[in-house]
């Protein structure tokens, strides 16, 4: 927390002196002259800063206008007149003091109970009071004295000169310090969901209008800040012009990682963000430090491989083998993880669960049993603390293996999910939607999706045909075993490729059912192409140009198909189209195990390979994934219909955004 | 991480006498000067597990364990001591408690574990395989001293078979057959039915069941609520579970209560007769285990099999495990935990490789070596030698004794040119002089006359020996 409040506190005064500078010519004097306070004034003005970001975008603009506007109409200029010399003549600084604490002093308990109760907008998202309440609320309190009706701005006006004036007057301090926590605890929260409202706003094109608005306040803000700075120049108009300042730099910056993980939205400050303002769709495991950055956050201790691939060292990589023990032998310690999303962690890592609908659902329940087991901590909402776990959660899992596209629109699902609960809800109703939303999820987006892909596909299988399917895709499985049940005659070419030999599995269970399977691996994939006549494969993920992501090997086998001119159809649950455009595999895919390419299983006498990793000059290559170019696609398969390649992007467009919503 | 810890601390085990008694229960035995129960619970404590609970057998036993973890583990421990009456076995001790387990996994650890496997991992394996039992399995400790070339008590060490014959599956993750050294006559039997499922079982007898277990806590409470004759978890219930894992009579078995329910909501919604197989197409994991392939396999129409997993964990070479539950064990834990397995003792040694407490008086030309014990307020004559030994407190040791190979407890009184070599002598002993034991066990308060001569015998006193 300190650390971040910091930076932040570094960070903030610049776009801050510069904007000043740009609105009113009488802000800089200012600066220089409050320079020797700065450091002292620089905390309360941090302070201010999120408080302000995190209550405009929200709900709260109209009423804060309404008061900003009201305070500064019912004559508060005449106290806030007093603080202006302040920070020019010294001597006089008791004196005001004592000025400010005579009108505010007997307000003091109020106001903290009001700071306590009412400021932190978690206060309010919680109890579900709607915007007019919350003002009512405000103004009612605000009626019985001027002073304390010009809170929303002249409570934090106090605490401002209150730090600034060196000698503390000791009430003072104590409402600050009950100030702050709900104002620390408000911070993370809060701008995760600012965040969120404004990928929101973006998808939901209501963007214009949003962003009218909020310019005419931030020019209404910024003219009344400087007119407080001409008349007075108190930290606290540089702190609400900071305020106006930093918002639109915020908003530009989470406008643009919109497209980025969600799993991201849980980095905060504007230094952040501004980073971000160059996109970083992963983590480049290339820049050595970032990569120990994010080796002190891990839970998995991770050892990254030593002799890794020139052009792929951008990927994860790890000594296998390292991460299991480890993570297995500190099982107790890892407090805060859910028992259940601990129990997947290891699976993905282990290797057990594969397969990205397999990985997703697995996922899904995980969080579905954690979110059961949720209790809202005190003091913080549920919206905002259920998010910050899910994306811990989120974090530890990237840590046992690398998130499936599939996997990362399912979290972004259930985090809209959280974020759109109505405010009303109790805890219990909140956790029985949100099992529900992810129920449902599992069932429309997974299992009914595959159930129309089958139904579109079996029309394709006509007898006598030869169907050549690589790999093992559930969904492909049932396609063959549906088309079976209905009677048609047909036969399978199952190929396979090491180290994984998924198909052997699938060979096992078509067998068992009564197909007639041919098994041959992707060496022979141009010989037994030859009395194919279909080609069926499955996706890990479809891009937006087309471009199939999906398990290596499988753009190998659509491009012979395509030689031979047999038409291809992917089988892909349109959950798992993704908005990225990728031209190549390289510059994202993921690292298997490169021992178990070294190996050959069953044969301990082909040993050539042993102790590869201490040769220097020799790199072992796993990859997981290969990307197939549309023009090898003849069609695709989606719970939407069957679709050519060049439609991706529609689905992407009409039906995702009605997704995210449903 | 939703796990319970219960420690069946034993009570007084009748091949430990003369070493146990009333006064000295198993669970106190002291390795290295301190009680045994103490290195599981800070091997638990470690792993963050502190709310425990202990079970000791008779009233006595619970009183004296009771009291002693009170004083060593207050503030740091949770534990909560339960008695249960003696022989009824450890089934019966879980039976006892049964009423007070409520997560969803039981760690069930034997409080004679002297070992630094972390748990987590047997917890960990648990869970990532969902089974119903997973066991920690190690390499059977070298017994005897052979690694020292002193003659111990290797003579004595009647080998009594303790090895176990455990049938692995190929990827030695799961637990296919268990039988107990005793069990084994000349033939086993195995089941046609698991080894057609696996198709290839691994056969081993050098690893040893350490006697850490992690239930489910459903199919434990059934377990012993059904089959009230089992009396020993290691005899009777995982046999018992291992035999049955491909026909499990168990209601709540293998599936975890979650995934039944989300399977049973999609068959519910699912009334297309999609083959029971692909209705969670996820729940598959594309490495099936033998399980998965044997409940669904087989003859295609036939219902799904009911199946749950028994698995083990093996822990790695370079770990140490050991169970205190004979004579020989115990000083060869004595020995290891000041000797190769040092870092479990949670003493600092000397430059000299011994632990010798400040208090620790010693004679002039007396010799402690190294891989040595002496605790606080011991006194040494002169000329005295100690190696490989472990000295208790407040001991007095005459001149020109020699003590190799041994433990002795404390507040024993041993007169001048007493020669020890690889005994157990216990606390209050008084050894007058020139007594001469080799491979001998003292019990507690016994009284070694003046130039005797034992070899391999367990002296204790007549009641003592009796009871």
């Amino acid at each position: 927390m300190d650390s971040r409040r910091a930076s932040r506190m570094v960070i903030d005064p610049k776009p801050k002196v510069r904007q000043v500078g740009f609105f009113t010519p009488g802000a800089p004097p200012e600066r220089t002259k409050s320079s020797p306070a700065e450091s002292l004034s620089s905390p309360p003005t941090s302070d201010m800063s999120p408080a302000g970001n995190s209550l405009s975008p929200v709900m709260i603009p109209p009423p804060r206008h309404a008061s900003d506007n009201l305070s500064s109409s019912l004559g508060l200029n005449s106290s806030r007149v007093l603080p202006v010399p302040v920070p020019m003549s010294p001597i006089r600084r008791p004196s005001t003091g004592d000025n400010l604490n005579l009108p505010l002093g007997s307000y003091n308990p109020s106001e903290s109970l009001l700071g306590t109760s009412l400021s932190p907008s978690s206060g309010f998202d919680d109890e579900g009071l709607s915007e007019d309440t919350s003002t009512s609320g405000w103004f009612v309190r605000g009626n019985p004295g001027k002073v304390a009706s010009s809170f929303p701005s002249g409570g934090f006006d106090t605490t401002a000169m209150k730090s600034r004036n060196i000698p503390v007057v000791s009430n003072l301090t104590t409402v600050s310090v009950v100030k702050m926590p709900p104002g620390l605890s408000e911070k993370g929260g809060t701008l995760v969901e600012v965040q969120h409202e404004q990928v929101r706003d973006s998808k939901l094109k209501e963007k214009t209008s949003k962003a009218e608005r909020r310019a005419l306040q931030e020019a209404q803000r910024s003219a009344k800040a400087a007119s407080r700075a001409e008349g007075s120049k108190t930290a606290a108009t540089s702190g609400g012009v900071t305020a106006a300042n930093a918002k639109p730099a915020k908003a530009k910056a989470s406008q643009k990682k919109e497209g980025s993980s969600v799993a991201s939205s849980d980095r905060k400050g504007p230094e952040k963000d501004r980073k971000k303002d160059v996109p970083h769709p992963r983590m480049q495991f290339d820049d050595k430090q970032r990569v120990e950055k994010a080796k002190r956050r891990a839970v998995v201790k991770q050892t990254e491989a030593r002799n890794r691939v020139e052009l792929f060292r951008h990927l994860p990589q790890y000594e296998h083998g390292t991460q299991l023990p480890d993570l297995e032998s500190r099982f107790f310690q890892l407090e805060p993880m859910h028992p259940s999303v601990y129990k997947v962690g290891l699976q993905y890592l282990s290797g057990d669960t594969s397969g990205s609908n397999a990985r997703c659902i697995a996922m899904l329940q995980a969080f579905k049993e954690a979110i059961k087991d949720y209790t809202t901590p005190p003091e913080k909402a549920l919206g905002r603390d259920l998010t910050a776990k899910i994306s811990s959660y989120v974090s530890f899992l990237i840590e046992c293996r690398p998130l499936s596209i599939s996997m990362g629109y399912a979290i972004r699902f259930l985090k809209n999910r959280i974020a759109k609960l109505p405010l009303t809800f109790s805890e219990t109703e909140a956790k029985a939607t949100l099992c529900s939303d992810i129920d449902r999820f599992i069932n429309e987006k997974i299992i009914l999706a595959d159930k129309a892909i089958v139904k579109h596909a079996v029309t394709k299988i006509r007898d006598g045909d030869v169907l050549l399917i690589y790999g093992s895709s559930c969904v492909i499985e049932m396609i063959l075993l549906h088309a079976h049940e209905l009677g048609r005659q047909f036969r399978v070419v199952v190929v396979d490729s090491r180290p994984k030999l998924e198909g052997k599995a699938l060979l096992r269970r078509l067998v068992s059912k009564g197909l007639c399977c041919t098994y041959t691996h992707i060496n022979a994939l141009s010989y037994i192409m030859h009395e194919v006549t279909l080609v069926f494969l499955g996706a890990s993920s479809v891009l937006c140009n087309g471009t199939v992501y999906s398990r290596v090997g499988t753009a190998c086998v659509a491009m012979v198909a395509h030689a031979f001119r047999l038409p291809v159809l992917i089988c892909c649950e349109a959950y798992k189209f993704h908005e990225r455009v990728q031209l190549d595999s390289i510059c994202s895919n993921e690292l298997g195990d490169p021992d178990v390419i070294a190996k050959v299983p069953g044969r301990e006498d082909v040993d050539h390979l042993e102790n590869w990793a201490n040769n220097e000059n020799l790199q072992l290559l796993n990859l997981m994934y290969d990307v197939t170019p549309s023009d090898y696609v003849s069609m695709i398969i989606t719970d939407y219909g069957m679709i050519p390649p060049t439609s991706v992007p529609v689905i992407v467009r009409e039906y995702r955004r009605e997704h995210l919503w449903m | 991480m939703d796990f319970q810890v219960v420690v069946l601390a034993g009570g007084t085990s009748k091949e430990l006498v003369p070493l146990v008694s009333k006064e000295v229960p198993k669970a106190l035995l002291p390795i290295a000067n301190r009680p045994v129960l103490s290195y599981i619970l800070e091997l638990l404590e470690a792993s963050n597990l502190k709310d425990l609970i202990v079970v000791v057998e008779g009233e006595e036993a619970a009183v004296r364990v009771g009291g002693w973890i009170t004083g060593a583990y207050v503030d740091r421990l949770h534990v909560e001591v339960a008695r249960v009456p003696e022989d009824v076995g450890t089934a019966g001790a879980l039976r006892a408690v049964a009423h007070h387990l409520t997560a969803s996994d039981i760690l069930v650890v034997s409080g004679d574990l002297v070992c630094d496997v972390p748990p987590g991992a047997v917890a960990a394996a648990h869970r990532r395989h969902d089974a119903v039992v997973t066991a920690l399995l190690c390499a059977v400790p070298v017994s005897g001293p052979s690694e020292t070339g002193a003659s111990g008590g290797k003579d004595k060490a009647k080998k009594p078979g303790r090895y176990n014959i455990i049938g692995l599956d190929p990827t030695t993750q799961f637990l296919l057959y268990i039988a107990t050294g005793a069990e084994v006559e000349k033939d086993i039997r195995f089941q046609k039915s698991i080894l057609r499922a696996v198709g290839q079982m691994e056969i081993r007898a050098d690893l040893m069941d350490a006697h850490l277990y992690a239930f489910k806590r459903s199919v434990l409470q059934e377990v012993l609520d059904q089959k009230d004759t089992f009396n020993s978890i290691k005899q009777d219930v995982l046999p018992y579970l291992v035999r049955t894992q491909l026909r499990s009579e168990l209601s709540s078995n293998g599936m975890s209560q979650a995934e039944e329910n989300w399977n049973g909501k999609v068959a519910s919604q699912d009334n297309q007769a999609l083959s029971s197989q692909q209705l969670p197409p996820g729940m598959i994991p594309t490495v099936p285990s033998f399980h998965e392939l044997y409940a669904f396999c087989p003859n295609g129409s036939s219902p799904p099999k009911r199946t749950h997993k028994c698995c083990v964990y093996i822990a790695s070479k370079g770990k140490y495990c050991a169970r205190l539950n004979s004579i020989q064990a115990f000083s060869d834990i004595n020995r290891d935990v000041i000797g190769e397995a040092s870092h479990l003792s949670g003493y600092s040694f000397s430059a000299h490789n011994n632990i010798i407490h400040p208090s620790a008086e010693l004679g002039s030309k007396t010799t402690v070596g190294p891989q040595c014990m002496l605790g606080e307020g011991s006194q040494l004559g002169d000329k005295c030698s100690v190696k490989r030994s472990v000295i208790g407190r407040h001991c007095r040791i005459g001149s020109n004794v020699k003590v190799v190979n041994s433990v002795i407890m404390n507040h024993v009184a041993i007169a001048d040119g007493c020669s020890i070599q690889g005994s157990v002598v216990c606390s209050n002993v008084q050894l007058q002089e020139r007594v001469v034991l080799k491979d001998c066990q003292v019990g507690a308060g016994y009284v070694v006359t003046a130039g005797s001569e034992y070899k391999g015998e367990s002296l204790a006193r007549k009641e003592k020996s009796q009871s």
